[in-house]
């Protein structure tokens, strides 16, 4: 947890220093394309990886119920805080 | 929408080549994809530094704003929580670590393979997908059902690019300023939380 606090910690300051300059221009797309590959390297990992393939459809399942369960909790609690402060 | 789809091509190209053998050994036993990830997380802290817009929302609503992400956080790690209980073979933090996405699929899902292997990372990675797509597809009845506010909520770390024109669409243009500072403090907040729950 450490490396990826300093990792962000360090981004934060050097986009605040830079963020005046036309190097800042350059992060949106620079991210894009570091994502694009690191996708590249999940595809590789899930492809080799014999538990993920054949588990394909029990994992779906577990995604959907997550999905369900942090989505509609996040609803009912806004739904919530918006009907008392707002 | 088209980088997305850029994104699936490339790990699906990813699966197809490992699935038939063809990525050479050099590249499997390697931590190149570590680095990268280190790189990345630089790159999104640098996006928030240099981020003007969230002060700007600050002054405009006041600290009422910040209760926005917190019911964002709250309610999704309850509910995350609650349905833990439909999926014995799943502990909670790895749930938790799950929901802590927010709907950033590329991060959360990278993180979480680094973490915890290709296994949960594939959960986390369809998960957060499905929160987007939720988004995108269910913001009228979100709305109508709960409120104006709902689709930000709903919509995690997403709200500052892929689900902002949605929101806009359908709670009204004078939510965009609410959206993006929602979203820029859910977007800081993935990577701590993913790798505080993973690490319990």
């Amino acid at each position: 947890m450490i490396p990826i606090i300093l990792c962000i910690a360090t981004g934060i300051l050097a986009g605040f220093l830079v963020r005046n300059t036309g190097f800042v221009k350059y992060t949106g797309t620079l991210l894009t394309v570091v994502i694009t590959l690191l996708f590249f390297f999940l595809g590789v990992s899930v492809g080799n990886n014999e538990q993920v393939v054949r588990n394909f459809a029990s994992i779906g399942l577990d995604a959907f119920i997550l999905t369900v369960g942090g989505t509609l909790g996040s609803l009912f609690c806004i739904k919530w805080i918006d009907d008392k402060f707002f | 929408m088209k980088q997305s789809l850029v994104y699936l091509l490339f790990f699906i190209t990813g699966v197809a080549l490992a699935l038939n053998g063809l990525i050479p050994e050099l590249l499997l036993g390697s931590d190149i994809s570590k680095w990268v990830l280190f790189f990345l997380l630089f790159l999104v802290g640098m996006q928030i530094g240099s981020g003007k817009n969230m002060f700007a929302a600050l002054k405009r609503y006041g600290w009422k704003i910040t209760l926005i992400p917190l019911a964002t956080t709250i309610g999704t790690f309850s509910g995350v929580a609650l349905v833990s209980l439909l999926l014995p073979d799943r502990s909670l933090t790895d749930c938790l670590g799950v929901g802590a996405g927010f709907a950033y699929y590329s991060l959360s899902s990278i993180l979480i393979t680094e973490f915890r292997g290709a296994g949960l990372g594939t959960v986390a990675l369809l998960a957060n997908i499905m929160r987007e797509f939720s988004v995108l597809i269910l913001a009228p009845w979100m709305v109508k059902r709960f409120g104006k506010l709902a689709p930000i909520s709903a919509g995690g770390a997403t709200t500052m690019d892929t689900t902002l024109p949605i929101i806009t669409k359908f709670s009204g243009t004078e939510y965009v300023t609410i959206a993006l500072f929602h979203g820029m403090i859910i977007d800081f907040s993935v990577p701590l939380w993913v790798s505080f729950f993973l690490s319990l």
